[in-house]
């Protein structure tokens, strides 16, 4: 079969909407167009009945009560919400907050805005692994503690933290829980009840649905969680988010809920599968390759190499039809190299150097050879013109060298 | 600059103990760049004959070192010394986030002359001293 180019290896970013997603959509844009807060005509009904099947198709991934759905935009949204919402609502309780160093920005992000209005925040580091100790967990927690986030799956590496452990610590202390889990959700199992988290941020592109359009889970029994909400206007969603439903999206993270539950067994196992074939491709063909994180605690389709001594955006150049994302700093708006990476403590340099793959739904052996062998192709000529990989090959230690750096 | 990364031109290495040679590295790999650019001197002459380059980097520091050992070829030390990085990022029409390529190939530049100067300088004087104890 010919591949198509470019090739799309980032799902980690994004999904294309499942065909199926669509067509669950279109009637919802200009022939069931209501208002799903319109309580007293038919196009309301419509709407509303829409979205509260879809609610129960998101619950129902992740076995939760339809109840405890609150649509949002998208992950940021559900996020802000989730940690703001809960701040604000338990200041009375306390002011301490604990996540970790490699959570996504919008969890970052919205700590810090929250330690300069006077909250304490804790962020664990991770071990070499990526995943956090539960040990540096406990002990980070004080009688002014009131949430814990700490993600489920890493959007970069992959590493899929100690979730249950996490959730078991936080119910015995009295702390509420919250997961990003937008990457886990939809790709492995993820219930709410089993792992013991009070709050989840999903996103429906990230799994084969619309952009534009997410949720927060929000456990209403042992215990009930309150949040302020952090839009205010209708009182949409129990209070919690204002602003009129994106019903023809919400039908469409419903429709792709309901296909990932469906298809989850068969999906992760063929994703784990090919992702491991490319890996081992990828080792067979070149020397000198650095898994950044747990290959144990990992969702099925991601992988994250370092390819040592070559740096990434001259990689990604190399292979401009393949679509996947660098550490690098290059190929960052900060210039800085990946935080996650560095987090992990397996030094800048090995930052500069890393490729995150992320197979999905479309995704296939050919187009993992061909990837795999370009790849070879361009490190091994990246290779021959690196002066650090012969400095290397002649037996300096790069670690303990000293680097002329003062024009940066 | 894409024809630059594509196709680089003078990649390799030339013997470092050369008094000839005047090698530069310069960057630093936590930094996500090092440049090693080489130039070999016409001692009658004090023509650069040849010019090599290796580059952990990105594509824009890559072709940064790769023109400057197709500039450096042909110019005398102190006709090298004067090329600017600003001359490189005119040429490859470098933008703005780039600009620090260009700057590290004119460090690689100065540090290979430096080094080469340095050599001479050593062999000079070591040829004075052998006649000395003689």
């Amino acid at each position: 079969m010919a591949i198509k180019l470019p090739i799309y290896m980032d799902y980690h970013a994004t999904t294309p909407a499942d065909p199926r997603v669509v067509e669950a959509m279109l009637p919802y844009f200009s022939e069931h167009f209501g208002n799903a807060a319109s309580r007293n005509h038919p196009f309301g009904w419509e709407a509303e009945e829409a979205v509260e099947k879809a609610r129960k198709q998101v619950a129902d991934l992740i076995g939760a009560n339809p109840k405890e759905i609150i649509f949002t935009s998208g992950a940021t949204e559900s996020d802000n919400l989730a940690i703001k919402g809960v701040a604000e609502m338990y200041r009375e309780k306390g002011n301490h907050i604990i996540t970790a160093v490699t959570e996504h920005k919008a969890i970052i992000d919205t700590c810090k805005r929250l330690e300069k209005d006077g909250y304490h925040v804790t962020y664990l580091p991770v071990q070499k692994d990526g995943r956090i100790s539960l040990d540096d967990l406990k002990a980070a927690i004080t009688d002014k503690t009131i949430l814990i986030s700490i993600m489920a799956a890493n959007n970069e590496i992959g590493v899929i933290q100690p979730i249950v452990e996490i959730g078991t610590i936080a119910k015995e202390k009295g702390i509420l829980f919250h997961t990003d889990a937008v990457q886990m959700v939809g790709k492995v199992p993820f219930n709410v009840n089993d792992l013991k988290v009070d709050m989840a941020s999903i996103s429906a592109h990230k799994m084969y649905g619309p952009k534009g359009v997410g949720a927060l889970y929000v456990r209403r029994r042992n215990p009930r969680v309150l949040l302020s909400a952090q839009i205010d206007g209708g009182g949409h969603e129990r209070g919690m988010r204002s602003g009129t439903l994106n019903v023809t999206g919400i039908v469409g993270f419903g429709k792709a809920a309901e296909i990932c539950k469906a298809e989850m067994a068969t999906e992760s196992k063929r994703l784990s599968d090919l992702r491991d074939y490319l890996n081992q491709k990828l080792h067979n063909q070149l020397d000198e390759l650095y898994i950044n994180g747990s290959m144990e605690h990992r969702l099925p389709h991601n992988l994250n190499i370092s390819f040592a001594y070559v740096e990434g955006e001259s990689l990604l150049m190399g292979i401009n039809d393949v679509a996947v994302s660098s550490g690098s700093a290059c190929t960052s708006a900060s210039l800085e190299p990946s935080y996650v990476l560095k987090a992990l403590g397996a030094g800048d340099d090995l930052a500069h150097s890393s490729i995150r793959f992320g197979l999905g739904r479309w995704s296939t052996k050919e187009e993992v050879d061909y990837v795999a062998d370009k790849l070879t192709s361009v490190v091994t000529k990246l290779r021959d013109m690196s002066p650090l990989y012969e400095l290397a090959k002649e037996g300096v230690d790069l670690s303990t060298m000293v680097w002329q750096t003062d024009s940066h | 600059m894409i024809d630059h990364y594509e196709n680089p031109r003078n990649v390799g290495s030339m013997p470092k103990d050369d008094v000839n040679v005047g090698t530069g590295l310069v960057g630093a790999p936590e930094c996500g760049d090092v440049m090693k650019l080489q130039v070999k001197v016409n001692p009658a002459t004090g023509i650069i004959d040849d010019a090599k380059f290796k580059t952990f980097g990105c594509g824009s520091a890559i072709a940064s070192s790769s023109l400057a050992t197709e500039w450096l070829k042909g110019k005398t030390v102190d006709q090298a010394l004067a090329i600017k990085n600003t001359d490189i990022v005119a040429e490859l029409s470098l933008p703005p986030v780039k600009i620090h390529c260009s700057v590290l190939a004119e460090d690689a530049i100065k540090a290979a002359i430096t080094d080469y100067k340095k050599k001479q300088a050593e062999t000079t004087s070591a040829v004075k001293e052998t006649r000395a104890t003689v």
